[in-house]
C-alpha cells in the first residue's frame, strides 16, 4: 500500500523536477509580493516588524493557492486521473500522495526562503525561527485544504479565480494562528507553544479528512 | 410625525438600516417573480414551438 | 396511517404542494412584520437604561440580530438538504439547498449593513474587526463561493454534488473559524468572549425581536418556495408534466 504511495510522490517530484520552472515561479511569486509591501507601506523599520508576520503568511497563502490549480490539472488533461479513480488503490491514499507532492514542490520552498523575507522586514532571530516553524506546520494544512478546492473546481473555465473564492475563507484559522504565533514571538515572557500545538492539531486533523474529502470531490468532478 | 422620523436625532442610522433591508428584500422578490414570468414564457414558446411542428 | 414520506420528494409532486404553501407564508410574513415593527416603533422605550444608555438607534437591533440568526440557520438548513441529497441522491434535495443560498447570502448581507449602521452611532465606527462582524463576514464568503461553484458547473448533477460537498466542508469549517476569530491569542481567550443572555432583555424588545425573526422565518420559506418553484420548472422543462403546465395553465 506504501509503495502506491511512494511511486505516485516520486513519479510527482520527478516530473516536477525535470521542468522545474512550476517550483520557481511560485517561490518568486511569493517573494515578490513580499518585496513589493515594504513600497507600498513605507520602510521604517517599526511598521514592517509590526506588518511583516501578516504580510508574509498573506503571501505564503496565495501562494500555495495560485499553485494548487496545477495540482490535478495535468493528470485530468491526459486521462491519468481516471486511470487512477479505477485502480483498485484506495483513492484518498493516491490523493494524499500527490498532495505531499504538491507540498514538497511549493510549500516547503516557502519554509526554506522565510529567514530571507524576515531579515527584509528587521524580524528577530527567534522570530524567524517561529515563523519557519510555523510555516512548516501550516503550509501543509493549506496544501490539504486546497486539493479539496482543486478537485471541486478540476477542468472548469476560470478555475483558477473559482478556486481562490472557495478556499481562501477556509485558510482563515491558519492565517490567524499562523501569523499570531510570529507576533507573539516578539514579545518577550509569552508563549508560543499554543499557537504550534492549535496549528499541529489543524495539520492532524487535516491529515485525516481533506484527503477523504477530495477523493470524493474527484469522483463528483469526474463521473 | 417628525418625531417619529427623526428617531431622537438618529434617523440616518434606523431609517439608513431599515431602508436596505427593505430595498434588499423588494429587489430579491421583484427578481423571483421576473424570473418565474421569463421561465413561463420560454416554456409557453417551447410548447407553441412543438405544437406547430406537431401540426406540420 | 402510513405516510409516504419520499412522495413529495418527487419534484412533480412538490411543485404544485409548493405552489400552495407560498401564499400561506407571505400571509404570515405581512402579520408578523406588522405585528413585529410596530412592537419595535411603538411599544418600546427610547432610550436603554445602564451606565451608557443606548439611544433610539437600538432599534436597528429588531431587524439586525433577525438576519444575523437567519443568515447562520440557513447556512445549517442549506447544508442540511446537501447532504440529504447526497446521502439519499434526491434531486429535490439538492435544488432546495440551491434555492436556500442566494436568501441566506441576503440575510448575512443585511446582518452585516444593518450591524455597520448600529455600529456607526454606538462605536463611533462604520467597521470594526468585531468577531461577531468579521465572522458574519467570513460566513458571506461561504455562501459567495457555494453560488459561484454552482453557477460555474454547466452538468447540474455534478453542479450539485460538488457545490454540496463544498457546503458541508464550509459546515465543518465555519465554527473553526469562528473560534479563531473570536480568539486569535489562545494565551488569553475569556476576555474576548461576548455573551448575550436572552432573558436580560427587557420583555416588550424580545418581543419585537422575536417577531420579527419569525417574520424574516417565514419571508425565507416564501423566497425559497418560490425559487425552488422556478428551479424545477428550468431542470424538468423536457418532462411530461411541465410541457402540460407551460401549454394549460403556463400563460395564467
Amino acid at each position: 500500500m506504501f509503495g502506491v504511495f511512494w511511486c505516485i510522490l516520486t513519479r510527482d517530484l520527478t516530473l516536477a523536477l525535470r521542468r522545474g520552472t512550476d517550483v520557481l515561479t511560485t517561490l518568486f511569486f511569493f517573494v515578490i509580493v513580499v518585496s513589493l509591501f515594504p513600497l507600498g507601506v513605507g520602510t521604517e523599520r517599526e511598521v514592517l516588524e509590526e506588518l511583516g508576520p501578516g504580510v508574509v503568511w498573506v503571501a505564503a497563502l496565495l501562494a500555495s493557492m495560485l499553485a494548487l490549480e496545477r495540482l490535478f490539472a495535468a493528470d485530468y488533461e491526459d486521462g491519468t486521473l481516471e486511470q487512477m479513480l479505477l485502480t483498485f488503490q484506495p483513492l484518498s491514499l493516491l490523493v494524499l500522495a500527490k498532495i505531499a507532492a504538491h507540498w514538497l514542490l511549493t510549500g516547503l520552498p516557502l519554509v526554506l526562503i522565510a529567514p530571507l523575507v524576515g531579515m527584509q522586514y528587521h524580524l528577530s532571530d527567534t522570530a524567524i525561527w517561529v515563523m519557519m516553524l510555523a510555516l512548516l506546520i501550516g503550509t501543509p494544512v493549506l496544501s490539504l485544504i486546497g486539493a479539496i478546492g482543486a478537485a471541486l473546481t478540476l477542468g472548469l473555465r476560470g478555475g483558477g479565480i473559482l478556486l481562490s473564492l472557495l478556499i481562501l475563507p477556509l485558510y482563515i484559522p491558519v492565517l490567524v494562528y499562523g501569523a499570531g504565533a510570529v507576533t507573539v514571538s516578539r514579545i518577550e515572557f509569552t508563549d508560543t507553544q499554543p499557537y504550534f500545538a492549535l496549528l499541529a492539531a489543524f495539520l492532524l486533523v487535516a491529515l485525516v479528512f481533506a484527503p477523504v474529502a477530495a477523493s470524493a470531490a474527484l469522483k463528483i468532478s469526474l463521473e | 410625525m417628525t418625531e417619529f422620523f427623526a428617531q431622537g436625532g438618529f434617523g440616518f442610522f434606523v431609517w439608513g438600516a431599515y431602508g436596505m433591508v427593505a430595498l434588499v428584500l423588494l429587489v430579491e422578490i421583484l427578481q423571483l417573480r421576473a424570473q418565474r414570468r421569463t421561465i413561463l414564457a420560454r416554456l409557453g414558446r417551447l410548447s407553441r414551438m412543438r405544437d406547430f411542428g406537431a401540426r406540420e | 396511517m402510513a405516510l409516504n414520506w419520499f412522495r413529495f420528494a418527487s419534484p412533480a409532486a412538490f411543485y404544485p404542494l409548493a405552489g400552495r404553501l407560498i401564499p400561506l407564508f407571505w400571509v404570515l410574513t405581512v402579520l408578523a412584520l406588522a405585528l413585529g415593527l410596530y412592537w419595535g416603533f411603538f411599544e418600546t422605550a427610547d432610550r436603554l437604561g445602564g451606565g451608557n444608555p443606548q439611544k433610539e438607534y437600538y432599534r436597528i437591533i429588531f431587524i439586525h440580530v433577525p438576519s444575523a440568526w437567519m443568515s447562520m440557520w440557513l447556512y445549517v438548513v442549506m447544508v442540511s438538504w446537501a447532504a440529504i441529497g447526497l446521502v439519499f441522491n434526491t434531486r429535490l434535495s439538492f435544488m432546495m439547498a440551491k434555492a436556500i443560498a442566494p436568501t441566506g447570502a441576503i440575510f448575512t448581507f443585511l446582518a452585516l449593513w444593518t450591524g455597520a449602521f448600529w455600529g456607526r452611532p454606538s462605536w463611533g465606527t462604520y467597521w470594526d474587526w468585531d468577531p461577531r462582524l468579521t465572522s458574519e463576514l467570513a460566513l458571506f464568503f461561504m455562501y459567495i463561493g457555494y453560488i459561484a461553484l454552482h453557477s460555474a458547473i454547466d452538468d447540474a448533477r455534478r453542479a450539485d454534488r460538488a457545490s454540496a460537498l463544498l457546503a458541508i466542508v464550509g459546515l465543518v469549517m465555519v465554527p473553526v473559524i469562528f473560534w479563531s476569530i473570536n480568539c486569535p491569542d489562545p494565551n488569553q481567550c475569556a476576555a474576548l468572549h461576548q455573551r448575550s443572555n436572552l432573558t436580560t432583555i427587557e420583555g416588550n424588545i424580545l418581543f419585537a425581536m422575536l417577531t420579527m425573526t419569525f417574520a424574516f422565518w417565514m419571508y425565507s420559506f416564501a423566497t425559497s418556495l418560490m425559487r425552488l418553484r422556478s428551479i424545477i420548472l428550468m431542470r424538468e422543462s423536457e418532462s411530461l408534466w411541465v410541457r402540460e403546465l407551460a401549454t394549460i395553465g403556463g400563460r395564467a
